[in-house]
């Protein structure tokens, strides 16, 4: 045995042990009891264009996070000034960081500011300025708040998408925080990605309104408390859609988030779908108080401003629960179950991006990169037995163990397969073979200087050695530039080009270098086979 | 031994004007095709531009006038139809203008299809909806990622030769780039994320050949400090044109696999691969050395000038 190989053999055995290990969970359906202990659990993922799948870039509307907090401050003031029987002409929310209040007097607007004072410190408390015999006081929101408000949205938002996607049923799904206002979701192998899209972008704000009888929705001024919301009603047998006015008050009675409960039942008696909902202790008290105070009115439940009904409250309503009837499927009523479960969105989510992979596709995708990689392979071992004989089968050697650590390398981290990230294996085929081309190609000339194989071989590898080093970091550099930049399917294939390179270095420089070493120690060989 | 090439004996630095004149051509077909992309008249994939695209597949063929007539009467008006190669399948792509909200397309374009053409079955076999946000900072992001990798090569290469081989290397990458750019505009390909990535592969591989002829170049130069420029570029290129194109050659078997076997996805990507690894050894013989050795031969007569010395070249 030359000097030195025995630590290089024993490092090359010891890394094809590891990446087997690595490999087993990618490649058994099933792991048995005893492994999950202390072996390796984590495996190649296969990326959405390879088993089909959905990604979503959501962007939450923070700023509408802000108006809202601003909007319940402003009914919350209009509650203490009309108990404190202080008259006020209008308090509303003004611009994007301000509630604004306009009182008739100027004694009112002393106790106002003190009142505001002391239930609202953390807004900053504007002067006030005196117009056409009215008083206007402003709180404005400091800019430290909003940015917390802002970001607790998405927090929000997103433990709000993860449970809605939980209920929903994926399995393995991602969702992630992007940037300052951004949500990445991604579903991996899902069926019905329309729905999942639905469900997902749906602020779900359901609203308890009073109708207000006796305004004529069409024609006319709607008063200042009250707004016009639709009614949607889809006939079953045509799928034509009518949309019916309504005036609504503006102010909701009741909100979602009073909710404990919503279970999909079917009405025995039109064979219908429709959601039943629970409320919380304060929910269902205040639902006997509206109910008990306005039976023979019609209240409109109302979800991201569409009405879904309005029916007319025929008696107190006590217990706390109600239902959602509308023209439901079986389907859309239980998405709507769903959102009401897992409770509304804090802020309206906009869909930015969204990337669906058909599983179909997937499959023809990954069978064809299969396919392919095979061939490639199949090629260039072919073209180096032939040209290099067997120092040609040398480096094939070394370009499996290449493919072999490689695929170790990706279970271990659980790093992500997509197609580019196939190619790029590829790719790595026809590079790793690369190194031993320039090595062999060095070594041929020293032999025609006419030196022994083994000090031609010797002198090849050492030659080459920084030939070698200059190319892979260079190609090293743009893959790294390229994992930094880059998302989904380019992320999957800087990865696999990356590790691609580092490895190949290795098994390039050490790997077949050990093997022409066991052939040539001894000196004696008077002919390479190259 | 099997010998591809024997020894060879060819003037390359010798043709460098016709290979110049060639190499000026492809740029400035390059720079069109750049030129056309910001002006937005180029193929531009919907990753940049923002926008729908949708592959759908039918199980009978379905001719582009019916799939026209059928969008429109599903009320889409603004479209682009692609036929794909295999399979009866087809790819819309709406302009991200069009009113249609992100999240919805998927629904009413196939929906028009079985509405219009009774009996067909329609299914989605992928959506891609890039909102405006994204295309641009996707724009941005790519061209920082070009400038920082083609940063990182230069510094990588004037540390590790000089400078004058860091310019050789940094004009020979910008022209395989532009090489990329300029047969994918000519064959009317889309460009889109994947070539880009494609790009930047190139741009680190195709260094690789470019790496190996200055190594020898280096080698040689340091041997034979009294030989004629020329002769020392010229007979380092000889000597390593061998390895140079059995290297491209097994990388391209490999990618060539990926363009025929690999399918559609991949294919475009695969091609752009092709022409990098073509164009990447071509230029590392006939654009890189002759840029080095004419940055070479300038410091040399300056040095000429100020000391008096004998040229060299």
């Amino acid at each position: 045995m030359p000097k030195g190989a025995g630590w290089r053999i024993a490092l090359i055995i010891a890394f094809i042990a590891l990446s087997c290990i690595y490999l087993v969970p990618t490649l058994a359906p099933k792991l048995p009891e005893w492994w999950k202990g202390m072996l390796p659990k984590d495996k190649i993922h296969l990326g959405l264009d390879l088993q089909g799948g959905t990604h979503l870039v959501l962007e939450v509307e923070t700023q509408k996070a802000v108006e809202g907090t601003l909007d319940l401050v402003a009914t919350d003031l209009e509650d203490s000034l009309s108990a404190k029987n202080l008259r006020y002409k209008r308090i509303s929310r003004t611009g994007s960081d301000k509630v604004s209040i306009v009182l008739y007097e100027k004694d009112t607007a002393d106790a106002v500011q003190k009142l505001v004072k002391d239930k609202y410190r953390d807004y900053e408390i504007v002067p006030e300025v005196e117009e056409g015999g009215m008083v206007g006081i402003a709180l404005r929101m400091k800019e430290q708040d909003i940015q917390d408000r802002k970001d607790k949205a998405v927090a929000q938002a997103l433990e709000t998408i993860r449970n809605r996607i939980d209920q929903f049923g994926v399995s393995e799904p991602v969702i992630a925080r992007q940037g300052i206002s951004q949500i990445v979701v991604q579903l991996p192998g899902i069926k019905d990605p329309q729905r999942a899209i639905d469900l997902i972008g749906r602020t779900a704000r359901l609203e308890f309104k009073m109708v207000k009888e006796g305004v004529s929705p069409t024609g006319g001024a709607v008063p200042d408390d009250a707004e016009v919301l639709y009614e949607k009603h889809t006939d079953p047998t045509t799928g034509a859609t009518t949309e019916q006015p309504l005036v609504v008050q503006k102010k909701a009675l009741i909100t979602g988030d009073l909710l404990t409960d919503a279970q999909v039942r079917i009405d025995s008696q039109f064979n219908q779908p429709y959601v039943a909902i629970e409320f919380n202790s304060l929910g269902a008290r205040l639902f006997d108080q509206i109910t008990a105070a306005n039976v023979n009115k019609r209240f409109a439940i109302v979800l991201d401003n569409n009405v879904y009904s309005a029916p007319v409250i025929r008696e107190r309503i006590s217990g706390g629960s109600a239902q959602i009837s509308g023209n439901f499927t079986e389907k859309t009523a239980s998405d709507l179950a769903i959102v009401l479960r897992a409770g509304a969105l804090p802020a309206p989510v906009k869909i930015i991006q969204n990337v669906t992979v058909g599983a179909s596709l997937g499959k023809d995708s990954i069978d064809k990169g299969l396919m392919a990689g095979a061939i490639g392979v199949a090629l260039v071992i072919g073209f180096m037995a032939l040209y290099y004989k067997l120092s040609g089968m040398v480096a094939n050697l070394g370009m499996v163990l290449n493919i072999l650590y490689l695929m170790g390398a990706m279970s271990a981290l659980g790093a992500t397969l997509t197609l580019p990230g196939i190619a790029a294996i590829v790719l790595l085929v026809g590079m790793s073979v690369d190194s031993n081309v320039i090595i062999f190609e060095r070594i041929r000339e020293e032999l025609r200087l006419g030196k022994s194989p083994k000090s031609a071989l010797e002198a090849g590898y050492d030659k080459a050695f920084l030939t070698i080093m200059d190319s892979h970091v260079t190609a090293l550099i743009t893959a790294a530039v390229l994992f930094q930049f880059g998302t989904g399917p380019v992320k999957g294939f800087a990865v696999s080009l990356s590790l691609g390179i580092i490895i190949n270095l290795f098994t390039a420089l050490l790997g077949t270098k050990v093997i022409f070493d066991l052939f040539l120690h001894k000196g004696n060989v008077k002919k390479m086979s190259i | 031994m099997m010998e591809l090439l024997g020894k060879t004996t060819i003037d390359f630095i010798g043709k460098r004007n016709i290979s110049f004149v060639i190499s000026i051509i492809i740029s400035l077909i390059g720079i069109t095709a750049i030129v056309q992309m910001a002006r937005g008249v180029a193929n531009m994939g919907i990753d940049f531009t923002g926008g729908t695209s949708i592959q759908l597949k039918f199980d009978k063929p379905v001719a582009l006038v019916d799939a026209r007539k059928a969008l429109h009467g599903g009320g889409v008006t603004e479209f682009e139809l692609q036929e794909v190669k295999e399979g009866n399948k087809l790819l819309v792509k709406l302009p991200r203008k069009s009113a249609l909200a992100v999240g919805k397309a998927a629904e009413i374009v196939p929906a028009a299809f079985t509405k219009s053409l009774p009996g067909l079955h329609v299914s989605v076999e992928s959506t891609t909806e890039i909102g405006p946000s994204i295309g641009d900072k996707l724009r941005k992001d790519t061209i920082i990622a070009v400038a920082i990798s083609m940063l990182g090569i230069i510094c990588y290469i004037a540390w590790r030769f000089d400078f004058k081989f860091g310019v050789g290397a940094v004009v020979a990458t910008l022209h395989d780039v532009l090489a990329m750019f300029a047969a994918y505009y000519l064959t009317g390909r889309e460009f889109n994320l994947l070539f880009i990535t494609a790009v930047l592969t190139i741009a680190g591989y195709s260094l690789t050949d470019t790496v190996v002829v200055f190594d020898r170049i280096r080698e040689n130069l340091h041997k034979d400090l009294k030989g004629s420029l020329h002769k020392i570029f010229n007979n380092s290129i000889n000597e390593v044109l061998s390895r140079s194109i059995i290297t491209s050659l097994t990388t391209f078997l490999a990618a060539i696999s990926l363009f025929v076997w690999g399918g559609e996805v991949i294919h475009d990507f695969s091609f752009a691969l092709l022409v990098g690894i073509a164009v990447g050894t071509y230029s590392s013989v006939f654009v890189a050395s002759p840029v080095v050795l004419l940055l070479e031969q300038r410091a040399l007569n300056k040095g000429e000038g100020s000391h008096a010395q004998p040229a060299k070249a």
